[in-house]
């Protein structure tokens, strides 16, 4: 009590974190703190803060930046009582919300023989729980650190970085655990979403999202393709604490454009997956795209709304899916309930009745090329989507282009470039990028935002009617949510490479992006 | 194992196939820019003994997996280690075919050069007006044919991400598109730079296919023929 009534007398310094698991259960009671990944368990990136409105956000002004050492950050900040915790590649930062200064850093050196496959090295954030930071290395650990001093706890080996694992992902506090996946797609790794104690680092529970022999799905994969099936986890999932499950997207079968080698659906590539919080047992599955050869990995947030949807009211997991599609799936038993194409795409001709796509012919990569629409990077990608309860609606972060894709051979090599293939993406003028409006029952097109280009940054709504979002062309913006109106927009400087977030010092409500190399916090002038 | 036996089924492939694969491999992804056989386009004539960025064979496989960064080169990460080794074979052996021979006299196609004006609207080795494409080493970059083209039917043949626009706000603003985001656009005239925030436009045009160059297909053959002389001998700062 007395250290308590001690740190409290400091009026004005940021007070050191306690965040037990209810509080992160609770996040949208405290608006002013950013407490998980994505604001909330349910995957919604909203925040209930609501000074900053329609009607003043031409006033947002920068604050403070943050540098980072490297470029295209993607990090989504934490921030907890005033402070704000960021992770970088090897690192995870503490800084004072109010005035970005720093309070302390911890860093890993990275191996020397370190090699990300297929995609840039970045790290999308950390989890906090009770007193401790948790995230995740390029070069496969699992760390812990104490989030007063950045203190190493422990660190665990997740995977192998040697044969092309990787930890990309910002880890999910669910209860006494921190749930983790895992990257490395284009590497022919096999995938997993992994538990580990909160207190001590020890495993609690790994889920393959490639089955091995007698585990279910394995019938999916033929020869010894599972083995280097790749359905990788590198996007944090959600949690529904009424049902105690865990949903977690995954990423593409590997090799990515070559699916000769893999005949079958290969699951649970490409699906989302609802998993036991306490065992991580397979509660369901519903794979968006069977026996991928587009890379269209389902690595996205599942975000969790209740709705009505044909006169019942049903507890959902919806999906705006890299393959183009719009999914309404039951969260409790993984029903396909509703889905239809948001974006421009070639290869199907639509779902049927259990929602599994009808592919067209001439579809598929060949040596020659084959265009179709969308690009690998597909209609949307890792970045988050967010979905307003003021609204009811789901904001989606859109790519509109199309590619030449070919297929090429594949040979698994441990540690290489494991692919098949590749694509042409067109350019310029001819693909572009936007902000859409859907409605979740329906997944309707309630409004549409263009951007120059198609777009590689996450989007945020908040209780002032406000969707924000960024572009390639280093604009940040305010979009009025009924309408997708521009209020604002800022020029950063750097291509915004991030999922934005809020929270509140000072009694002012604040908006926080990464931009390349920065990290820039707004408030009203 | 099925790794393994495909492994084994590629090695045991004649040397054939392999100098196949890498024409096959150009023809899907090259000759779209190179031309077939790469006799150039909108990129460089390959069929050339000497290649400026690829003077060796891993320059070459480089240049060829990591593209040419700031030009419209692309980098081809999609084919593997051995692919690129049989694209890049197959580049090597077009370079000892008979090289493009040019017709023409550079010397007199200077004259045309200067006499035509060109220098009005571009610069070649820091000489010459910044409006249009540098063109200090477009030799290197475009093929005798695509040159003539350029000059004939300016229009039919522009760099990437060209793009004329006609801004009507407050006044009317035709011009090179400079830069363009989702919420401004920026274009360049011969009188300068004009900045714009879109929501202040009354309307924007983008007209694909216009260009200020003139067409010279009305210049005397021969003047042609050496102005593209010209073009084809500037191959950059020495
Ligand atoms: C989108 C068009 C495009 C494609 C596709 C393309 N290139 Fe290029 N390439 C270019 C251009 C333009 C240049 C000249 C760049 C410059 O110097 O400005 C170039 C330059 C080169 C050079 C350097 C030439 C020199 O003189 O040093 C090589 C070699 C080359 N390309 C090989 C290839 C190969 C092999 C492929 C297919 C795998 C390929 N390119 C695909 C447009 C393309
Ligand atoms: C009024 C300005 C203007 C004049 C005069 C002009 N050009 Fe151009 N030129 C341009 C512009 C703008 C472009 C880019 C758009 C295009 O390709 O049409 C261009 C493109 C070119 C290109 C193609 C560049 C590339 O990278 O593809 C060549 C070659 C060229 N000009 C040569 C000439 C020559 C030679 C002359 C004189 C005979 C000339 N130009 C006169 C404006 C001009």
């Amino acid at each position: 009590m007395r250290r308590r009534d001690f740190v409290s007398g400091l009026a004005g310094m940021p007070l050191a974190a306690q965040v037990p698991f209810e509080r992160v259960l609770n996040a949208g009671a405290e608006p002013r703190n950013w407490l998980t990944y994505s604001g909330n368990l349910l995957g919604h990136r909203y925040s209930p803060l609501a000074q900053i409105t329609v009607e003043n956000a031409a006033r947002l002004r920068p604050v403070w930046v943050y540098q980072f050492p490297d470029t295209s950050n993607q990090v989504s900040p934490l921030v907890v009582d005033g402070v704000m915790y960021l992770t970088a590649p090897q690192a995870m930062m503490a800084v004072d919300a109010r005035t970005g200064r720093n309070l302390w850093r911890w860093s890993r050196p990275a191996p020397k023989d370190l090699q990300t496959i297929g995609f840039g090295r970045t790290n999308r954030g950390a989890a906090i729980l009770g007193d401790t930071l948790y995230a995740g290395t390029l070069d496969g650990y699992l760390v812990a650190v104490d989030a007063k001093s950045g203190v190493e706890r422990w660190a665990v080996e997740v995977a192998d970085y040697k044969v092309g694992h990787c930890i990309t992902v910002a880890p999910l506090a669910v209860r006494d655990k921190i749930v983790v996946g895992i990257s490395g797609g284009e590497a022919g790794v096999r995938g997993f979403v992994d538990a580990y104690d909160a207190r001590t680092g020890k495993r609690a529970w790994r889920f393959w999202t490639v089955p091995g022999p007698g585990e279910k799905g394995h019938d999916t994969w033929l020869n010894e393709a599972w083995k280097t099936g790749g359905a990788t986890t590198w996007v944090t999932g959600s949690y529904d604490a009424d049902l105690d499950l865990v949903y977690w997207g995954v990423g593409n079968p590997g090799p990515d454009w070559n699916g000769d080698v893999r005949p079958g659906d290969n699951l649970f590539s490409c699906s989302f997956i609802a998993l036991e919080a306490a065992t991580g047992k397979l509660r369901w599955h519903f794979q968006f795209t069977p026996h991928d050869t587009h890379d269209w990995d389902a690595t996205h947030v599942p975000v969790l709304v209740d709705a009505t949807i044909r006169g019942r009211a049903r507890k959902l997991v919806i999906n705006a899916n890299r393959n183009g599609f719009y999914y309404v799936l039951d969260r409790v038993t993984g029903e396909f309930l509703h889905g239809n194409a948001f974006a421009k795409q070639t290869w199907a001709s639509g779902l049927d009745d259990k929602g599994r796509p009808m592919a067209l012919p001439n579809t598929e990569p060949t040596e020659q090329g084959t265009l179709v629409w969308p690009s690998l990077q597909g209609a949307t990608n890792w970045f988050s989507p967010t979905y307003s309860p003021r609204t009811g609606w789901l904001y989606v972060p859109v790519r509109e282009m199309g590619a030449i894709y070919y297929k090429r051979e594949a040979v698994y090599k441990p540690g290489t470039f494991f692919a098949g293939g590749g694509e042409m993406a067109q350019a310029g003028d001819k693909a572009w990028g936007a902000v859409r409006a859907l409605e979740v029952a329906t997944g309707k097109t309630m409004w549409d935002f263009r951007l120059h280009s198609p777009t590689w940054a996450g989007l945020m709504s908040t209780a002032g009617g406000l969707v924000f979002g960024g572009s390639n062309e280093s604009n940040f913006f305010a979009l009025e949510a009924r309408t997708g109106k521009p209020v604002w927009d800022y020029q950063t400087g750097g291509r915004v490479t991030g999922n934005p977030v809020s929270f509140e010092v000072d009694g002012r409500q604040h908006v926080a992006v990464a931009s390349d190399r920065v990290l820039l916090v707004f408030s009203l002038a | 194992m099925t790794g393994l036996l495909l492994l084994a089924a590629w090695t045991a492939q004649p040397a054939d196939a392999d100098a196949n694969l890498g024409r096959r491999l150009f023809d899907a992804q090259c000759a779209l820019c190179h031309g077939i056989g790469g006799a150039g386009g909108r990129g460089p004539v390959l069929a050339r003994a000497q290649l400026k960025h690829a003077p060796t064979e891993e320059a070459l496989k480089t240049v060829i997996e990591q593209g040419l960064p700031g030009t419209e080169m692309p980098g081809s990460w999609q084919l593997s280690p051995r692919e690129t080794g049989l694209v890049a074979a197959y580049v090597r052996g077009l370079g000892k075919l008979k090289e493009e021979v040019v017709p023409g006299d550079p010397v007199r196609g200077a004259k045309v050069y200067a006499g035509q004006g060109c220098a009005g609207c571009h610069a070649v080795a820091g000489e010459g007006s910044g409006y249009g494409p540098e063109l200090t080493s477009i030799g290197a970059r475009r093929s005798a044919a695509y040159l003539h083209e350029a000059l004939v039917r300016p229009g039919a043949a522009v760099p990437e991400d060209f793009l004329v626009v006609e801004a009507v706000g407050r006044a009317t603003v035709r011009g090179i598109r400079v830069n363009e985001d989702s919420f401004t656009i920026q274009l360049k005239d011969p009188q300068g730079f004009h900045s714009f925030r879109k929501s202040e436009l009354r309307s924007l045009r983008k007209l694909a296919g216009e260009t200020p160059m003139p067409a010279y297909g009305k210049l005397a053959p021969a003047e042609l023929t050496d102005l593209v002389a010209y073009l084809v001998s500037l191959k950059g700062r020495p």
